[in-house]
């Protein structure tokens, strides 16, 4: 290690960066995609574009679970809206019972379960960027140790980086190829400074008791529901009195929390022990319209309707803990903020990316002096093909998929997951086989026709193209197509700017059938 | 030799990094949680949310030290001074 703390820092921030990059750029952008996560499910199960929730949606699904699980311990209602018109309705049975567990996408307009071809949709995307489809923990422990060294390395980046200000403003396009990466790595990572700190630290919270439950374990000896009873984060289900006693009529109900809450959406409904005399309902407010996810609650005497508790907003804590939890995920957000988070995330996702050539650029043959590239810088190389544009190319082959598997085809939704990994397989073994600077503009190229072509196989494929969705005005449709269009076009700009770049081609093909090692040097632009 | 005691150095500080770092970060959440004046899920939830910052402070001093062994005192320093405080406000709360 070099003495002095800048140098420390540098040193610390060059190599935490590096041995968890591939795994930040997978998860910053399976994140950002994860903002638009209802609009993906949306081009993804296009039949549910059709639907339209009823007015009295409340009272319908109520019926639906009173009809499906009469003796349930639980029933949990989410609500459709505008981004999501389908209501998931819920149901727990008392320990013993079978099933234990019911689910039901219900459409309250016919009233029956919503038909729609299966599929995760973004879903899929949502559950990768904090538990990378592992089973149990696994996955959710990895990203969040991947979270600490993303804190450390932008935390160290900043102390490394002596004239933050002046450097915000130099960009030295076309010099030496670590010069501009390092330029475009320090503007990224600078610009958003406040948004990647945010973003890392709150995504630490959402899982917070995962990562660290000793505070809560030794305080509350172990009595995990003690403390979710103790900061309202949950509401303790009461005992069955097996007296019955029909559930009081929910339309008074939803006019009380609306008189509360001056309006506000009702975004959940939750009954325990629906049609005891000791039943509860308690209404959740949307998450729509405040930055909080520690949502606001009211919980109702199920049979009589009276109010038996509010929750209060005086406690800081949790509150704080309900502000970064929404901040995270915000679901808070209008268009314009909701664009701003993608915006912001795809700065972080390319901080990343730029980060991981910045080492490859640092490490090129000829500045260390040497004629070829060792296996770590080679082993760099290929991943960073593999994934900078590798997922890439597995989130457009899990679009395609759900477009070309037979819509009843039997475990279609894993499968269209399988093809997702397999395309991501096959992009980080591409580049073992090519000359990196080929494997670049190759995977470049392919990326780009794969999303240009998205919006084609949709028309090819479904009744929602952009020839129905534009003079539709169905912007969540259409806006998709379009940005799969547009995606594709900066991708084959990329490509093309790439393959500029690499100097006299035809020789270097030569060169590089006699020597493959040598190869990487070709993407040094200092020509 | 000098490569391999280099070598020794960074493995001791990324076992300080993580190990240590962790059982710092975790030994603040629990003294927080016990030793804050306010309702008990309050501190549960302060103490568990400020944990996190500890643990990013913990790794960036281990990497700052001028030594791995001084950066495993620093730790080990700073865990007793924890322990030492919360038994301060323990013993002050029951007599």
């Amino acid at each position: 290690m070099k003495a002095g703390f800048r140098q420390s820092m540098a040193w610390l921030h060059t190599w935490s960066g590096l041995i968890v990059g591939w795994l930040l750029f997978a998860i910053f952008l399976t994140g950002a995609v994860s903002f638009y996560r209802h609009e993906v499910t949306q081009w993804m199960r296009p039949e549910l574009r059709q639907m339209v929730p009823a007015a009295d949606a409340a009272g319908i699904a109520l019926d639906r679970l009173h009809a499906i699980a009469p003796d349930a311990r639980r029933w949990l209602i989410d609500l459709p809206d505008a981004r999501d018109p389908v209501a998931h309705l819920f149901a727990w049975h008392d320990p013993g019972k079978t099933p234990a567990f019911q689910r039901e996408e219900f459409d309250t307009a016919t009233g029956a379960p919503a038909v729609a071809r299966s599929s995760h949709g973004g879903d899929f995307l949502f559950y990768f960027h904090f538990d990378l489809n592992m089973p149990s923990i696994w996955g959710r422990l990895i990203v969040g140790a991947a979270s600490i060294v993303m804190l450390v390395a932008l935390v160290s980046g900043v102390i490394t980086h002596r004239r933050i200000f002046k450097d915000f403003f130099t960009f030295r396009p076309g010099k030496a190829s670590h010069r501009s990466w390092l330029d475009a790595h320090n503007v990224l990572g600078v610009m958003a400074l406040p948004f990647h700190l945010m973003i890392t630290y709150t995504g630490l919270i959402t899982l917070m008791f995962l990562y660290m439950p000793w505070g809560r374990d030794i305080a509350y000896q172990g009595d995990r529901q003690a403390f979710l009873s103790e900061a309202a984060l949950s509401t303790t289900i009461p005992e069955a009195s097996n007296v019955p006693a029909p559930l009081a009529p929910i339309g008074p109900i939803l006019a009380e929390a609306a008189r509360r809450w001056d309006g506000d959406a009702v975004g959940r409904i939750d009954v325990y022990r629906p049609g005891d005399a000791n039943a509860l309902i308690e209404l959740t407010s949307s998450d729509a319209a405040q930055i909080a996810f520690h949502r606001r609650k009211i919980t109702f005497d199920g049979t009589t309707g009276d109010v038996v508790a509010e929750t209060d907003n005086s406690r800081w804590a949790a509150e704080t803990r309900g502000v970064m939890y929404g901040l995270h995920i915000g679901r808070f957000a209008d268009p314009v903020v909701r664009f701003l988070y993608v915006l912001s995330s795809i700065a972080g996702t390319a901080m990343i990316a730029t980060g991981l050539l910045v080492w490859v650029a640092k490490r090129c043959p000829r500045r260390a002096g040497r004629e070829t590239a060792g296996t770590g810088r080679r082993l760099v190389e290929t991943l960073n093909v593999g994934t900078i544009v590798g997922l890439p190319i597995a989130i457009a082959a899990f679009f395609w998929a759900n477009r070309l598997l037979p819509v009843d085809l039997a475990q279609r939704a894993d499968l269209e997951a399988g093809c997702f990994f397999l395309a991501w397989l096959l992009a980080i073994l591409h580049p073992m086989l090519r000359p990196v600077g080929r494997a670049w503009t190759e995977q470049l190229g392919f990326a780009a026709l794969l999303y240009a072509a998205l919006p084609i196989v949709n028309a090819a494929t479904t009744s929602s193209h952009l020839g129905i969705s534009l003079p539709q005005g169905d912007w969540i449709l259409a806006g998709f197509d379009l940005t799969m269009l547009a995606v594709g076009l900066l991708l084959a700009l990329t490509a093309w700017h790439v393959g500029q770049r690499q100097p006299n081609n035809a020789v270097s093909e030569h060169a590089v059938a006699a020597a493959p090692q040598s190869a990487p040097a070709r993407l040094d632009p200092r020509r | 030799m000098r490569d391999s005691a280099a070598r020794m150095d960074i493995v001791s500080r990324v076992a300080a990094a993580a190990v240590g770092g962790y059982a710092l970060s975790s030994a603040a959440a629990v003294c927080l949680a016990l030793a804050l004046p306010m309702l008990r899920s309050e501190a549960v939830l302060a103490g568990t949310m400020a944990s996190f910052v500890v643990y990013v402070c913990a790794v960036l001093w281990v990497f700052a030290a001028s030594s791995a062994t001084r950066a495993w005192a620093g730790l080990i320093l700073c865990a007793g001074l924890l322990g030492a405080s919360l038994l301060i406000v323990r013993l002050g709360a029951a007599l």
